[in-house]
């Protein structure tokens, strides 16, 4: 098989999939529309380690596949391709893996659903759109994954629809994504603007060219690079959740774990990064735009994790996680380390898919309650969910030894990156100094809230079942007190037999998380020198360009002590934080919330971004609406138009009506004004 | 010419003054008895006289006074055939009413002689004479049921107004004559082509306001909704048609033959008529809940089409007008044929209300009124739609390619046309709604043969039929309309 029919299967088999599932699910049963969406995806999962392995240790190189012409319209072209290099090849392995193992994991989460063969066609449509993302070889494929993905998500996050909130949390999350989509549909414009053209390969060889150019817009002279890739970054903001558009990923939970797992964590979520790497050849020659960039990583990383804190939600606080690693991974491209953020990306895929999976698997044996107030004590029920766990917490927070550089996933990528912001900001750059600082502080948060997940679920007394009535002990607060902590779908009732007592998930969930787990543990230390280390220029070949002035990365040997140890030290801090109040003074977190103190209330309520949009947003333009419509539309438009003109005319009709009062005298008196009328009408209009 | 040949010009019209005499000795030998045979005898003596005027010569009589010619042929073929299907359906409403009164068919007979004069008439005696023996055999049909009060007030009212456009009418004939010097079209029309002075024109407007009053045109439409309303529902529908068409061919014939110098003049004050009707028929009729005033409403607004035609000035515009009156004149007879066979516990059905459920009760009477209802809407394929079509195109033709008016005046009564058939169809759409949609209050009366009969003929006419008729009607209207005197 040739490298281009390869890719091509590899990109088409899950669209495949989708559409045999999809189209044909109910015929061919459940049964059949699972294997055969899992067995492409483990196909295109093969094939995908298959190219890169190829692509990065083998002879293949860099190369596009033109499958068909998209559009082509003057000037403007843009193919349906598959667009092979180094950075597409990590992304294929990330997507194909995940997807892969996640629609596994399903074959259990799923059991009991009945519309299981419209589950699977969807992961499969979205798995396909991630491709198509990831191997873009012009603006317009890109902005066509884009929006694949961001249906799929939309469809996967309702994929619940009988349940209000899924269905409120699906459009949550489509709306949020549009006024992203808004901005990177204008940066695309500007973008070809500026070029001519949407093509990749047209485009970044001429970026040095058009480093200067500027734009005149309210008398202002705009630098266009900036714009645009500000503009472009709009759009990574809203896809990747960060600060301002992140409201609509927590809400996103409502969808069924595995989907959590595959595109609120591991695949979707990271296509702002991608991008932002994939354009470094523009965002190099933007330097306002990377500091944007930058602040807002930095303040989504700390923002995120603070919320995380004080969420009882298992899924949302591993969603709040997520948020905050998405938000390091800008800092990461924002300084000009975008080998670290995909780094990053890349490690992340590993632990917070198994830290999602892990968590449905506590959730399915805690028979779909996801509030941790209402757990504690499950280490025993569920020995290897919590060894996995366990590992994934350990890659989060990013424990390792500095010195011997020998730790788990977490540890290469997450220090990469607050290394690399030190070291830029050490150069005169005070916004990543100050990502430098927050990332720091944020990785002290991290392992608190990381921990106390791990806590509050598998440690302390049990808060469930016959062992709850016994102990009696509570947790943050009043469990009734979160509508969101019951994952209330029609499916409560599944059937296991083991009348609520917490349980372990069969072996065809429970593999796909020690496959995960082998990942959060070795994908740091294997792929460091080839990502970030030194050999980094042989491992990317050019697919993610630095310019001359950039080197961060060179930079990462030769940091002070302090900041290479700073994050360990916090993680630990963190660590014992959450020992103390979660193990040693048991019901310290309960009290804690009990007094609902204005800092405690600030973060449950997620810093009151909710409310704050609600009252700015939702309702302005609900109050926009009403003005178009009742005013617009129903008073002047139906008013004057088809209202109106019957009213009118009824009005006539009437009067017409009343002239008719039955008296002879009357009609006569109307015939003779109307012989009088007419004379006057021909005494003026003849006489000339 | 002799008077052997004046009176082969005035076959039809003369055999019908026999027959009418005739039966109404023979009804009042017979009484009772024979009301029956004189409805029959009255229907065959109309019939005849149809085929008479097809057949029989052309030419004028009683020194130009009468005038047979294919307008003539045309209209009068149409109102004895309409006067036919009047003495039918009255016959049959009288039977079922115990009332056999012979008097019925003969004043129908009366009544079409004088249409016939009107439809022929070659100058101003012959068109008052036509119009009052026409007229006065109405008035005593609207009050024919004398003990019903509504009745009797609808043929006072039909009388006392009818009198005074007769003065209207007189007075502009005396006008045109005293100015004119002549009674006769042709001489009245060499005048007016020397040069109409204002007194001729003065008459001219009086005559065009008592011809208004006889096709119910407003502002003279003021006795219709009464007298429809009053009046016993054969008689509408007998008033709804012949009538009305014998009054537009005099219209036509007077402008044409006697004023076609002034057709400027004439245009203007025929297209204010116009425009008044349709619009007065268009809104008045939105507010009416008796279904005999709606229809009366309806005939205004559709005399203001016919006008349309009337007033383009043209050939192709008096052939839109001839074709018109015929379509319509089917549709209204239709219309109250239903009228007259809907009865509910043995009360007739008047009011929209009462129309209720109909499409339950007695689907083949909803689905004919649903025809009546959709062609006067102006729907296509229905009857109602080909008319409306032809009198648009005429007027738009007359400014558009025979330069006869201006380009924006055409346009503007085509519009004007146009708004107020969108206007009309509300109340239209309203029945239909009302027959298809609500629910029955109760069960209605099995439909007379009779009625039924006209009815289902009139709908099956509107459709299909009249996909096979008009290819033979418009010719022959064109034929028609050629001998008007037009130029």
């Amino acid at each position: 098989m040739t490298p281009q029919l390869i890719v091509t299967v590899l990109v088409l088999a899950p669209l495949l999939g989708a559409i045999v599932a999809g189209l044909f699910g109910r015929r061919i049963g459940n049964v059949a529309s699972q294997a055969v969406t899992t067995g492409l995806l483990f196909l295109a999962c093969a094939l995908a380690w298959t190219t890169f392995a190829s692509v990065i240790w083998g002879g293949w190189g860099h190369f596009t596949v033109e499958l068909a012409p998209f559009i082509n319209v003057g000037a403007f072209h843009s193919d349906w391709a598959i667009r092979i290099d180094s950075l597409s090849a990590v992304m294929l392995i990330v997507v194909t893996s995940v997807s892969a193992l996640v629609h596994l994991y399903s074959w259990g989460y799923m059991a009991d659903d009945d519309s299981r063969p419209r589950f699977f066609a969807y992961l499969s449509l979205f798995t396909f759109a991630m491709l198509a993302l990831v191997t873009a070889a012009d603006f317009m494929q890109l902005f066509f994954g884009w929006e694949g993905v961001g249906l799929a998500s939309y469809l996967l996050i309702g994929f619940w629809y009988k349940k209000p909130t899924a269905s409120a949390a699906a459009i949550k999350a489509f709306v949020v994504n549009r006024v992203g989509d808004f901005g990177f549909a204008l940066g695309i414009m500007t973008t070809f603007w500026m070029f001519g053209s949407v093509r990749f390969a047209d485009i970044f060889p001429a970026v040095a060219a058009h480093a200067g150019q500027t734009w005149t817009f309210a008398g202002h002279y705009w630098a266009a690079m900036d714009l645009a890739c500000s503009l472009l970054f709009v759009g990574a903001m809203g896809k990747s959740a960060q600060f301002f558009l992140h409201t609509w990923l927590p809400d996103a939970m409502e969808g069924p774990t595995p989907v959590s797992a595959l595109i609120h964590a591991a695949t979707m979520v990271t296509a702002g990064v991608y991008m932002v790497c994939l354009l470094s050849p523009m965002f190099e020659y933007a330097p306002v735009a990377r500091q944007i960039v930058t602040g807002v990583g930095a303040v989504t990383a700390l923002f995120a994790a603070t919320v995380g804190l004080a969420q009882n939600d298992i899924k949302r606080v591993i969603a709040y996680s997520t948020c905050s690693q998405l938000g390091y991974m800008f800092i990461a491209a924002g300084v000009g380390a975008y080998q670290g953020a995909m780094f990053h990306l890349f490690t992340h895929a590993f632990f917070k898919a198994l830290l999602f999976l892990g968590a449905g698997s506590v959730i399915m044996g805690m028979h779909h309650e996801q509030d941790m107030r209402n757990m504690g004590a499950l280490w025993k029920k569920l020995p290897i969910t919590y060894v996995v766990m366990l590992i994934g917490t350990i890659a989060i927070t990013g424990v390792g030894l500095p010195g011997l550089e020998l730790g788990f996933a977490g540890f290469y990528s997450k220090d990469a990156i607050i290394d690399a912001a030190f070291a830029a900001g050490s150069h005169n750059n005070s916004t990543a100094y100050f990502a430098f600082v927050i990332s720091v502080i944020a990785a002290g948060l991290t392992s608190f809230y990381s921990w106390r997940l791990i806590f509050m679920t598998f440690h302390g007394h049990a808060k469930w079942g016959a062992a709850a009535a016994t102990h009696g002990v509570h947790g943050d607060a009043e469990p009734s007190h979160d509508a969101h902590a019951h994952d209330d779908h029609a499916h409560d009732d599944h059937g296991h037999g083991h009348d609520h007592t917490p349980h372990e998930s069969p072996w065809v969930m429970l593999l796909p998380l020690l496959a995960l787990a082998v990942g959060a543990v070795f994908a740091g230390k294997v792929f460091v020198e080839q990502f970030v280390g030194e050999g980094r220029a042989e491992f990317w070949r050019g697919a993610i360009f630095n310019g001359a002035s950039n080197h961060v990365l060179d930079n990462l040997h030769v940091l002070p002590a302090w900041v290479v140890w700073a994050p360990l030290t916090v993680t630990a801090i963190g660590f014992v934080l959450a020992w103390y109040v979660y193990i040693a003074k048991e019901g310290m977190g309960a009290a804690i919330a009990a007094r609902r103190g204005p800092l405690w209330t600030f973060l449950y309520n997620k810093w009151f971004f909710d409310e704050l949009y609600d009252a700015t947003f939702v309702r302005g333009a609900k109050a926009l609406g009403d003005l178009f419509w009742k005013g617009g539309d129903q008073r002047l438009i139906d008013g004057l138009g088809p209202n109106g003109v019957a009213a009118v005319s009824a009005l006539i009709g009437r009067r017409t009506g009343k002239m008719q009062t039955g008296y002879v005298y009357h009609y006569a008196f109307v015939m003779l004004l109307g012989v009088a009328g007419l004379l006057s009408f021909a005494l003026y209009a003849w006489s000339k | 010419m002799d008077f052997y040949g004046a009176l082969q010009v005035a076959l039809p019209e003369a055999f019908l003054a026999v027959s009418a005499l005739a039966l109404l000795v023979l009804g009042a030998v017979t009484a009772a008895r024979g009301a029956i045979l004189v409805s029959v005898l009255a229907g065959v003596a109309l019939l005849v006289a149809a085929v008479l005027a097809a057949v029989g010569p052309l030419g004028t009589a009683f020194s130009g006074g009468l005038v047979a010619d294919n307008a003539s042929a045309f209209a009068k073929v149409a109102i004895y055939a309409m006067s036919a299907v009047a003495v039918l359906l009255g016959a049959g409403w009288l039977e079922r009413l115990k009332a056999r009164q012979f008097e019925y068919p003969v004043l129908i007979l009366l009544a079409a002689i004088g249409m016939g004069i009107m439809a022929s008439s070659g100058d101003l005696i012959s068109l008052y004479i036509g119009v009052e023996l026409q007229s006065l055999a109405l008035y005593v049909l609207a009050a024919f049921r004398r003990d019903d009060a509504k009745a009797s007030e609808a043929g006072l009212k039909y009388f006392v107004l009818g009198a005074l456009s007769s003065g209207l009418l007189l007075y502009g004939a005396s006008l045109i004559y005293g100015f004119a010097g002549s009674v006769k079209f042709v001489d009245i029309a060499a005048t007016v082509h020397a040069g109409a002075g204002t007194g001729v024109l003065f008459g001219l407007v009086f005559l065009i306001c008592g011809l208004a009053f006889k096709v119910s045109a407003a502002p003279f439409h003021m006795w219709t909704p009464d007298v429809y309303e009053g009046a016993p529902t054969p008689v509408v529908a007998f008033f709804g048609a012949a009538p009305k068409l014998a009054a537009m061919v005099l219209f036509a014939r007077a402008l044409a033959d006697a004023f076609s110098g002034a057709a400027d003049q004439w245009r203007q004050v025929v297209i204010i008529i116009a425009l008044a009707s349709m619009l007065l028929g268009a809104f008045a009729g939105l507010v009416q809940k008796n279904l005999k005033r709606l229809w009366a409403y309806s005939s205004i607004a559709n005399v203001g089409y016919a006008l349309v035609g009337l007033s383009a000035g043209t050939r192709e515009g008096y052939q839109s007008m001839l074709v018109f009156m015929v379509l319509y004149m089917i549709d209204v007879t239709g219309f109250f044929a239903c009228l007259a066979a809907l009865n509910r516990n043995g009360k007739p059905m008047e009011t929209i209300d009462d129309m209720a459920g109909l499409m339950r009760e007695r689907p083949g009477m909803a689905l004919a009124m649903t025809a009546f209802a959709v062609s006067a809407i102006g729907f296509p394929p229905f009857s109602g739609f080909w008319a409306k079509f032809f009198v648009f195109k005429a007027i738009l033709a007359a400014g558009y390619v025979q330069h006869a008016l201006p380009v924006g005046l055409a346009v503007s009564v085509a519009v004007v046309g146009l708004v107020s058939s969108v206007v009309a169809a509300f109340y239209y759409l309203r029945l239909i709604k009302v027959m298809w949609f609500d629910p029955a209050p109760g069960a209605v009366d099995a439909a007379p043969a009779d009625a039924k009969g006209i009815a289902y003929a009139a709908a099956l006419f509107s459709f299909p039929v009249v996909m096979v008729g008009l290819p033979l009607l418009y010719p022959l209207a064109g034929v028609a309309a050629a001998a008007f005197g037009l130029g």
